[in-house]
């Protein structure tokens, strides 16, 4: 993506966010171009949330510079939020009013005239595909259904830029593939999407560029495919020992693989030709309880940078 | 602190709330003071007009009836921003449902702020008509009781946001209304004056919006109000409040700007 051809929506330089004595975002860099999807990787704590709260122009920057739509978000938030679409964590519908009435009363938030907002509201609630609970209270939804609402909600002032915390956390995968589906619409059609994640199906799924956050800092950028080509190998063994496992593994994968990382419950071997690494494994005499070649992800690259899992 | 065409906004989210219960608070509005006058007014107040010697000529039931109308403000008030305001925190967030849009702290405490003024002007106006009905009024200015009841609402509704704006839980909110809402509605002046209470509680009375809710209220409904008193029970009323709402803005603001 080419930040020059449409234009940076979002710019930080040395980005810091501060809770008293705790640096929950601790000095990043990034910048979003128009048009792109761009994604904050990372496990619970990382600083994602404090990142996209600064940029939704509702929690204060402690340092550095934060740009958004070339506006600074301390002098004209209230500007900025008017083109900004927000999807929070946590839900924040009202439970006891329809479906449309919460589309309805968001758009009035941004000053929209409430005839327009009728019209508006089917045509988002078409998009999520909810429809036909259009006139139902939002208490008995399902979590995914809830989900699309808040994101129908968030396209009431067709902004330019959305803003996606944990879009799909706590959705079962069915639910989270049709969320996908809808976001992978909206990219098409020219919308920034800024998302954060635990997931890395999810990076890997929507993001154009992201980066991995560990401990409020930015431990790598690039697109899924760069990270993965940079940071891992093209495959990797997932070794499975039901009563325990040899202590030192060396005399086995010397020379056959890459590099072993053991984990409490597997070990993953990094090596770009699985198959051929497994059956050397095998001519050597090692028997795992079971072996699993597969391709490396996101998952694999967040392990090699920070030393841990994802999604613990 | 907020634009007031902004607070439109959120005002509009708590009336289309309010659709849903509106039914049940009229009945309510209406029943209360009928209840209240039957049990006070007119059951207790014949053996209060027999015994006792109100300054003045008025019955009992002239005499407790705008009082009443100042005591149920302070009620509606107090509740509307405990459990709604942290709700709106803490459990619906419908709070942060509008800062997400170009909405600020202010306009939102305007808002909300603004509803209950409406909830209160509903209310007293509700209660006026009752006691008028029951023959309690002396004077045409008691109109006025409604938008001083709105004012008495506002008093107690402002620094009970602060409060719940700071608050974690709603374990609080009860023990307020038991030990700080219904000790202030039973002495400061409603159902006897305060000169009758210990000099300390006396003095404290002085200083709640409640008892200068109360003799305004009064004041206005005997047609009493040319004193000068009634100007300084204004400004004590004014005052309380616009503190009270520059104190809940800050406290919003540390709760809801982070």
């Amino acid at each position: 993506m080419n930040a020059a051809e449409g234009g940076e929506v979002i710019h930080a330089r040395g980005l810091v966010k501060r809770f008293g004595d705790t640096v929950a975002v601790d000095g990043i860099d990034f910048d979003i171009a128009r048009g792109e999807a761009f994604g904050f990787l990372g496990p619970n704590g990382a600083g994602k949330t404090s990142t996209m709260r600064m940029i939704g122009c509702v929690s204060p920057v402690s340092g550095g510079t934060l740009r958004v739509f070339g506006l600074d978000p301390a002098r004209d938030g209230a500007a900025i939020r008017a083109r900004l679409g927000v999807v929070p964590q946590l839900d924040t519908l009202d439970l006891d009013l329809t479906v449309r009435e919460n589309i309805v009363i968001y758009g009035r938030y941004f000053g929209l005239p409430r005839r327009e907002l009728r019209a508006r509201a089917d045509e988002l609630l078409e998009f999520v595909q909810l429809s036909e609970r259009a006139d139902d209270k939002v208490e008995p939804l399902s979590g995914g259904m809830k989900r699309r609402l808040t994101i129908a909600r968030s396209l009431v002032n067709d902004p330019e830029a959305l803003l996606l915390d944990e879009p799909t956390t706590g959705l079962d995968p069915q639910a989270r593939h049709v969320v996908w589906d809808r976001l992978y619409r909206l990219k098409q059609s020219g919308v920034t999407l800024v998302l954060t994640t635990h997931y890395m199906d999810e990076a890997e799924q929507l993001c154009d560029r992201l980066v991995v956050m560990d401990k409020g800092r930015i431990a790598a950028a690039g697109s899924p495919a760069e990270l993965i080509a940079r940071y891992s190998t093209r495959e990797v063994v997932e070794l499975r020992f039901a009563d325990g496992r040899p202590d030192d593994l060396t005399p086995w994968t010397d020379g056959l693989v890459e590099r072993v990382e053991p984990l409490p419950d597997r070990v993953l071997l990094y090596t770009d030709d699985g198959d051929a690494a497994a059956h050397g494994l095998h001519e050597r005499g090692l028997v795992p309880d079971s072996v699993l070649v597969r391709r490396s992800t996101l998952e694999d690259v967040f392990l090699h940078l920070t030393g841990r899992t994802l999604v613990d | 602190m907020g634009n007031l065409l902004f607070a439109l906004r959120p005002l509009e989210f708590f009336l289309v709330q309010y659709r849903r219960v509106w039914r049940g608070t009229i009945v309510t509005s209406v029943a209360n003071p009928i209840f209240f006058l039957l049990a006070l007014g007119v059951g207790l107040g014949v053996f209060v007009d027999r015994s006792a010697d109100l300054a003045g000529d008025v019955s009992y039931l002239s005499f407790v009836a705008p009082g009443l109308l100042a005591g149920a403000a302070m009620q509606i008030a107090t509740f509307e921003s405990s459990w709604p305001t942290l709700a709106a925190i803490k459990w619906s967030r419908q709070y942060h449902a509008m800062l997400a849009s170009p909405l600020r702290v202010g306009d939102i405490l305007l808002g909300h702020q603004a509803f209950i003024a409406l909830r209160l002007l509903m209310t007293t106006t509700i209660y006026l008509l009752v006691i008028t009905v029951f023959g309690a009024v002396e004077s045409p200015l008691a109109v006025l009781t409604v938008p001083v009841g709105v004012l008495v609402g506002l008093a107690f509704s402002a620094p009970m946001a602060a409060w719940a704006a700071h608050t974690e839980t709603d374990a609080s909110f009860v023990t307020i209304f038991r030990f700080v809402i219904l000790p202030m509605f039973l002495f400061s002046g409603i159902f006897f004056p305060v000169t009758q209470l210990p000099r300390v509680f006396e003095l404290v009375a002085y200083a709640t919006p409640l008892w200068n809710g109360v003799a305004l209220s009064r004041q206005l409904s005997l047609g009493e109000a040319w004193h000068w008193s009634a100007a300084y029970h204004l400004g004590f009323l004014l005052v309380w409040t616009a503190v009270a709402l520059v104190l809940a803005y800050a406290s919003y603001r540390r709760r809801l700007v982070v």
